[in-house]
């Protein structure tokens, strides 16, 4: 029986084992690539997506678990209009090669949601189990702080599901 | 960043797999697919005169620059154009970045010279001749404006992609002059601008390739679709010099998805199915043996007994020598001999290795991450025994590279002979497991330093004995000079040392095994950096002097590293940490960039160390784009922080203890010290050659920090990583 799936606002029926990892389905049956394989294991957040709105890591949640659940990528992200965190990415030049950065953001995204104005204690719990190799936490932090800023006190979350 | 079509002036169908490889049909089809990819949400590039290989300049006056060189986060898809661009006089608000191709290079004669990003030679090794071909491309827009305007071509100016005569007001933009600009003759000789002309070199300037990084769009290697595309999923011996013996396809050939279960070379297995995770399933259940007997001594002990062996070898090489050295040990009164040793660190790049090949009997296309795309190109033909006219390799961005995708193409063979024998487009895609156990791995290496003072404790001599497996017998013996790989005294030999030692000699064998090493971020001098400064601290400590002023005088005839060493020492305010805080200072020169950091840390009772700060000051000579350079440092310290407290691979019998981001840490969020980064350009005042920025971070982090930790607690750290020692209080 097929996997029923809502993502983006979506719907999708996939001939899929249910088993399968949410990450496989997104990127070789959705090619929505844009969430990334980094380690397998819930070890290293690239695979980072939205179930209805909380962060999850997508390479361990199997996709016959997520039933209704909205799930949000980063191509939904700022489908309508920029996230201000993607804007505040680029602002502050965030990445480097790039590769973690959409986990970055969705994790970002769900911190902002739960804590509109995070302090440095809440980026550390929110974003540590999300690595860079690259070395650009400094510019998350910086970039956290000022989407956080841009999005004042109006609705947290912006153009997340 | 997009992989556009334009016809050049030559005819040449830009990035034309089609006539390269000569009836793909169907790779060509794909191809067009992945490129419709690539530009999502550009637009369709317009076919625009080529005005030399390097520009196209479009109908709209926006121009396209190419970049040959990879980009794997060192922002050469900025950097490279910026240098371009300055002499071209384009407006830098219409410039797209565009990637060349390795087939098309090699068709054209390199018009675009090198394509390799390793040894952070994307700017210093392609600044002349991209500044040049900015500057040919105006002069040979300005001449055609200058025809038509029948007036002198001196009279005309151009900025902004906008060819002005001044005693007319007369203007043009580039866009119509571009097409009759391009059959003109490229000039040989063309005058630069002296730095100080300098507008767009040296600013921040807008970034061309971050959008798609933060929108998600497929831009990696591993985002590659090709229609008709198989996955693999690759498991190699587990013990480096081990070989495959067998395996049992019968239990997952019926597994649902799985297409092929195939060897790959002598010494890895793949399983191809219709989606990645099939393949990765399948995989796991498969019974394989190998014969391991060949990996029996690669463990730590043996291989530590082998390296020492080595520094008293009769194979010893002599790198380097000055004044005599026998004489003065003889006049010492006192001897000082200590061993150092840094382990074994694989890259673990953010995107596992990944390489999607289709293989025909017509010729291969490859899409590659990959840090060289001509030796992406070369292997790729070597491996498949083909002509390099039916290869076409095609250049995506990288998911992290630090040397691991360079001249080690381990994943771009087995892609393609995974491809060749399933006959369809496959993706293969490595388990981070599969990748932290088959790397080619920063090598162990081990140094000896023996130094002789008077009783005052004066250095009279110094001798350093270096062993390690060498890169370049590894993966490039063609760079050895009469069998000996100097990169293993890096640091020590020449100028690099940088420092007036009257009597000093420096030696090094090379002891190569089955496991594989290769290019690290700073290869050789990630760990010769430790060696070297880790000790000058040690000799300062007998001479009873402070570390920064020691290393003052040792720079007594250095005038360039002495400005840098004062530099970050003012900067950090040397001597001066708040109470409980302790600081460390180091300085290395590489690639003719000098880079000094000063760490500042402190020990918790249980003797964790904690990084607070850290501040580096840079002369690179000169610098292209302050941020992107910031970025690098701000990279490199994290980086080398990392492997300093925690990185390494251990190795039993052949196989890698270390698997994922569980046993291989990395530096996260909540660890990140304060970094400052000072860049300090000399502007060409000690010559005028350029220096590298991506690697340089990294050589003078790890002593800095383990100097700081012998301030803090007495402890002198002479094997890495730190957490192997006891750092509580005695």
């Amino acid at each position: 029986m097929p996997v029923q799936l809502r993502v983006n606002g979506k719907k999708y029926s996939v001939e899929v084992d249910p088993e399968t990892p949410l990450l496989w389905v997104l990127r070789d049956h959705l090619g929505l690539t844009g969430t990334r394989f980094g380690c397998g294991a819930a070890l290293c957040g690239s695979c980072t997506v939205h179930v209805d709105g909380e962060a999850r890591r997508s390479c361990v949640l199997r996709v016959g678990e997520i039933g209704n659940g909205a799930v949000t990528t980063i191509e939904g992200l700022g489908a309508r209009r920029p996230h201000p965190l993607q804007q505040a990415w680029i602002e502050h030049d965030v990445p480097q090669c790039g590769y973690c950065q959409a986990g970055q953001i969705m994790q970002a995204a769900a911190l902002l949601k739960a804590i509109p104005h995070p302090t440095d204690t809440d980026i550390d719990q929110a974003m540590s189990g999300n690595i860079c190799r690259c070395g650009t936490y400094s510019r998350i932090r910086a970039a956290i702080k000022t989407a956080a800023a841009s999005m004042g006190g109006g609705k947290p979350g912006g153009g997340a599901a | 960043m997009t992989e556009g079509a334009a016809v050049s002036r030559r005819g040449f169908l830009f990035g034309g797999v089609c006539a390269v490889a000569g009836g793909l049909v169907v790779a060509n089809s794909s191809r067009a697919r992945a490129l419709a990819q690539t530009v999502a949400g550009a637009g369709k590039a317009p076919a625009a005169p080529e005005v030399t290989a390097w520009i196209v300049i479009e109908a709209n006056n926006k121009t396209v620059i190419r970049v040959a060189r990879s980009d794997m986060g060192q922002g050469a898809l900025t950097s490279l154009p910026m240098l371009v661009a300055e002499e071209l006089e384009c407006d830098w608000a219409g410039v797209r970045a565009e990637f060349v191709s390795a087939s098309e290079n090699a068709a054209r004669g390199r018009v675009w010279g090198d394509m390799v990003a390793t040894n952070s030679i994307s700017i210093r090794g392609s600044q002349e001749y991209l500044r040049k071909a900015g500057a040919q491309a105006r002069t040979m827009l300005i001449a055609e404006a200058a025809e038509r305007w029948k007036v002198p071509p001196a009279e005309c100016t151009a900025r902004n992609s906008i060819i002005r005569h001044g005693p007319s007001g007369r203007s043009v933009r580039f866009s119509e002059v571009a097409l009759a600009a391009s059959e003109r003759a490229i000039p040989a000789e063309v005058t630069l601008k002296d730095p100080r002309e300098w507008r767009l070199i040296g600013t921040s300037a807008r970034r061309l390739e971050q959008r798609p990084r933060v929108f998600g769009e497929p831009v990696y290697a591993i985002d590659t679709h090709v229609p008709g595309m198989l996955f693999a999923a690759v498991q190699g011996c587990p013990a480096f010099g081990g070989t495959l013996k067998s395996f049992d396809p019968s239990r997952v050939k019926s597994m649902p998805g799985v297409t092929h279960v195939i060897p790959v070379g002598n010494d890895a297995v793949a399983v191809v199915a219709r989606t990645w995770w099939q393949a990765k399933v399948a995989l796991d259940r498969l019974s394989v043996e190998w014969d391991e007997t060949a990996a029996a001594e690669l463990s730590m002990e043996p291989l530590r007994t082998m390296l020492r062996d080595g520094l008293h070898a009769p194979d010893v090489v002599k790198g380097h020598a000055t004044g005599n050295l026998p004489a003065a040990f003889a006049a010492s009164a006192r001897i000082l001999e200590v061993e150092y040793e840094a382990p074994f660190l694989a890259h673990l790049t953010m995107e596992p290795q990944t390489c999607t090949a289709h293989v025909t009997e017509a010729g291969a296309e490859v899409w590659a991450p990959t840090q060289n795309a001509e030796a992406t190109l070369n292997t790729v033909t070597r491996a498949l025994n083909l002509d390099k006219a039916k290869v076409a390799i095609h250049q995506r961005q990288l998911g992290g590279g630090f040397g691991r995708r360079g001249l080690a193409q381990d994943w771009a063979i087995q892609a393609v002979l995974i491809a060749k024998a399933v006959g369809q487009p496959v993706k293969m895609i490595w388990s981070r497991e599969q990748d932290v156990t088959h790397d080619y791995y920063r090598p162990f290496a081990i140094a000896k330093h023996k130094a002789g003072f008077d009783s005052s404790g004066k250095l009279l001599g110094w001798e350093v004995r270096l062993c390690a497996s060498s890169v370049f017998a590894q993966l490039a013996p063609y760079l050895m000079r009469d069998g000996v790989d100097r990169l293993l005294m890096d640091g020590f030999v020449d100028r690099q040392l940088g420092y007036t030692v009257e009597n000093f000699e420096v030696y090094c064998s090379r002891r190569n095994t089955a496991i594989p090493v290769g290019f690290w971020r700073a290869v050789n001098l990630s760990q010769n950096g430790f060696f070297r400064e880790s000790f000058i601290d040690e000799i300062a400590e007998v001479a009873g002097q402070d570390p920064y002023r020691y290393r003052r005088e040792l720079f007594k005839n250095n005038p360039r590293a002495l400005a840098v060493l004062d530099e970050v020492a003012a900067r950090a305010n040397w001597g001066k940490a708040p109470v409980g805080v302790h600081q460390g200072i180091a300085i290395v020169e590489e690639n003719n960039s000098w880079c000094g950091e000063v760490v500042e840390l402190s020990i918790d009772e249980d003797g964790n160390p904690k990084v607070h700060r850290v501040v580096t000051v840079l002369d690179s000579n000169f610098v292209v784009h302050p941020d992107i350079s910031n970025a690098q440092m701000e990279g490199a310290i994290i980086q080398a922080i990392s492997a300093t407290l925690t990185g390494e691979v251990i190795f039993e019998k052949g196989r890698a203890q270390q698997t994922n981001f569980h046993n291989y840490p990395f530096m996260r969020m909540n660890e990140v010290p304060k970094i400052e980064v000072h860049l300090k350009p000399s502007l060409g005042k000690y010559g005028p050659v350029w220096g590298g920025i991506g690697e340089t971070g990294v050589p003078p982090l790890a002593p800095a920090l383990c100097n700081a930790i012998y301030s803090a607690t007495g402890k002198r750290i002479r094997a890495l990583p730190v957490k192997n020692h006891d750092l509580r209080c005695a």
